[in-house]
């Protein structure tokens, strides 16, 4: 039967189908890998493989995602299961339901299987920020594994997991997908119900998939994908099959190369792999156009406006009255609150509340948060006007190579930028993802560059046949050599 | 900067968060520096632009005004920091 951890879904399914093997044997083959690799990688903050075996059991393997394994990032609500957020505040919660995305899953026959880690509320761009541990770079441990799903990215490039999912506000899929090595999609706004994320910023987060293939990637998209009457930006579309223009070629598809996303200051080994994964987009077939986003030096700036505006108003709720940690022996209600919060929150959320209620006070509100809104038009714009003359963007995913843990944690500002590439997709509401797109040798090791593509609103059937036509030509190595 | 407006004190204090003098500090020269780089989007005329709070545009989406289940008792209690009686217990909020 061989190590079933290399397998994509696509093929553990083709498995599954023949009798070669059952859903049983691909949880008890992660379960050997993650005993074995987790100690070192810290992905997981929590697993189960007694009731995953169970669900494996009964698994009905015709279903469209029959016994296949998932992990979830600890931000999106399982059944009976953690739901921490990372944070201490959340420590002991034990979700009272399914996100929507989940309930969509299990009704395919998928198994959410274990809680893996992020940066608190998804607050950062390497996975430091958990009040749990620290998740390692499968391809060179003392190195981030990128945020905020770093645990995801991880999990799936390390092969803990066969998919995972993880949730994208500014690039917290593509960012550590790109950094791991691994395929990470961003669905476009309101593709994918929200209900049941913990919200963090409500106007830009949208759950997505992380594999080890663009098709599997689509496989579950296809299935998270739809209306929720609980989530009201949810959009009403017919039921698509992402995998539908998978076609292998990019003949007639016009790539766009936004000048301003290759930029001084990048990693110049990076630019160069991405340069040269644009040229086997040539030779696809795809015709290459130079555009500009004249507003994306603003984007982190908007960005971190309206997203911490967001974030502040919804993390009032952590109040430690209804769930989550309540101080000990308040001597008024003004003082459970403040305690309460102050014990459970981490750093990064305490400045990103206090950043967002600043914004958002009397006095600063017109300066910060509605000029923030405006720019945020500007930017939309930007990606509009490209959009009437090419099919999708090329650009890279991150201008870094996956950087040194402990290198950032006390300049918050440069963390920020290192999102620079991610963020604008977040606020014009457009999809994208990161394919891996060559290898740099790092002082005796080799880190992932990932690629990053952007499509128009709601064209992830489009995105995703050009992804996976890249994939197929260029990337299909790297994702063989995952460590 | 600068941002000789931002009393991360007072902020956090709205905010409904104690932070040491420590933390108080450091925030108030981190987030200086974060203003100061968002000061950049002082220099753009934004005369007739409207702002977007959502990439979509969606209105006042309604549903039936019916009663749905809800969750259980029990899971909403079990995450509860103190309760007694199937009631949630909450620090005294009248004098």
């Amino acid at each position: 039967m061989g190590d079933l951890t290399h397998l994509t879904i696509s093929e553990l399914q083709a498995g599954f189908r023949k009798g070669d093997f059952t859903p049983a044997d691909a949880v008890r083959a992660l379960e050997a890998r993650i005993q074995a690799v987790d100690p070192q990688i810290g992905a997981f903050l929590a697993r189960d493989f007694d009731s995953a075996l169970a669900a494996a059991k009964k698994a009905d393997v015709s279903q469209p995602l029959g016994g296949v394994p998932i992990g979830i990032k600890d931000a999106i609500n399982v059944l009976g299961e953690q739901c921490t957020c990372a944070s201490k505040i959340l420590a002991g919660y034990k979700a009272p339901y399914d996100a929507t995305v989940i309930a969509r899953l299990k009704a395919a026959g998928a198994i959410p299987f274990g809680r893996l880690n992020l940066d608190e509320f998804a607050m950062g761009s390497s996975t430091e920020n958990s009040a749990y541990q620290i998740t390692k770079n499968p391809w060179d441990p003392t190195r981030i594994p990128g945020g905020s799903s770093g645990g995801s990215a991880a999990a799936v490039s390390a092969r803990m997991a066969y998919a995972t999912l993880g949730s994208d506000t500014g690039g917290s899929i593509r960012q550590p997908a790109s950094l791991c090595g691994v395929v990470g999609l961003k669905p476009s706004y309101g593709r994918v119900s929200r209900y049941g994320l913990v919200a963090f910023a409500s106007s830009l987060d949208q759950i997505g998939p992380f594999a080890r293939s663009t098709r599997d990637c689509a496989s579950l998209l296809s299935v998270m994908a739809g209306k929720d009457p609980h989530d009201s930006t949810s959009l009403d579309l017919p039921p698509e099959d992402f995998t539908s223009r998978m076609t292998g070629d990019l003949r007639g598809i016009r790539l766009g190369i936004p000048r301003e996303y290759f930029v001084d200051g990048m990693d110049p080994r990076v630019r160069a792999k991405v340069e040269e994964a644009i040229k086997t987009c040539e030779t696809l077939g795809a015709e290459l156009v130079e555009v500009s986003l004249p507003h994306t030096e603003y984007a982190i700036g908007v960005y971190y406006i309206i997203a911490t505006a967001e974030a502040s108003a919804n993390l009032a709720r952590f109040d430690g009255v209804r769930y989550g940690h309540r101080a000990k022996n308040p001597t008024d209600l003004l003082d459970h609150y403040r305690r309460s919060r102050e014990e459970g929150f981490g750093s990064e959320v305490k400045r990103r509340i206090i950043l967002g209620t600043y914004v958002l006070s009397s006095g600063y509100y017109d300066a910060y948060y509605l000029r923030a809104q405006k720019v945020r038009t500007l930017i939309r714009q930007d990606f509009t006007r490209a959009f009437e003359t090419v099919d999708a963007l090329v650009c890279p995913t991150s201008p870094d190579l996956a950087f040194k843990i402990g290198e950032r944690v006390n300049d918050p500002l440069r963390m920020y930028l290192a999102d620079i590439f991610t963020i604008a997709a977040n606020l014009a509401g457009i999809c994208g993802i990161s394919v891996p797109c060559g290898l740099v040798e790092e002082k005796g090791t080799s880190l992932p560059v990932g690629l990053q593509f952007l499509g128009k609103p709601l064209d992830e059937s489009r995105l995703l046949g050009i992804a996976d036509a890249y994939e197929q030509a260029g990337a299909k190595e790297i994702l063989a050599q995952i460590p | 900067m600068s941002s000789p407006n931002l009393d991360v004190r007072d902020v956090a204090r709205l905010a409904r968060i104690e932070l040491t003098d420590k933390e108080t500090d450091t925030f108030q020269s981190q987030l200086g520096s974060v203003l100061e780089y968002v000061e950049q989007l002082g220099k753009l005329d934004l005369t007739g632009v409207e702002p977007t709070a959502h990439a979509n545009p969606i209105f006042n989406v309604f549903r039936e005004d019916a009663v749905e289940p809800g969750l259980r008792r029990e899971a909403v209690l079990a995450n509860a920091p103190q309760s007694a009686n199937n009631l949630v217990l909450v620090t005294k909020v009248l004098e």
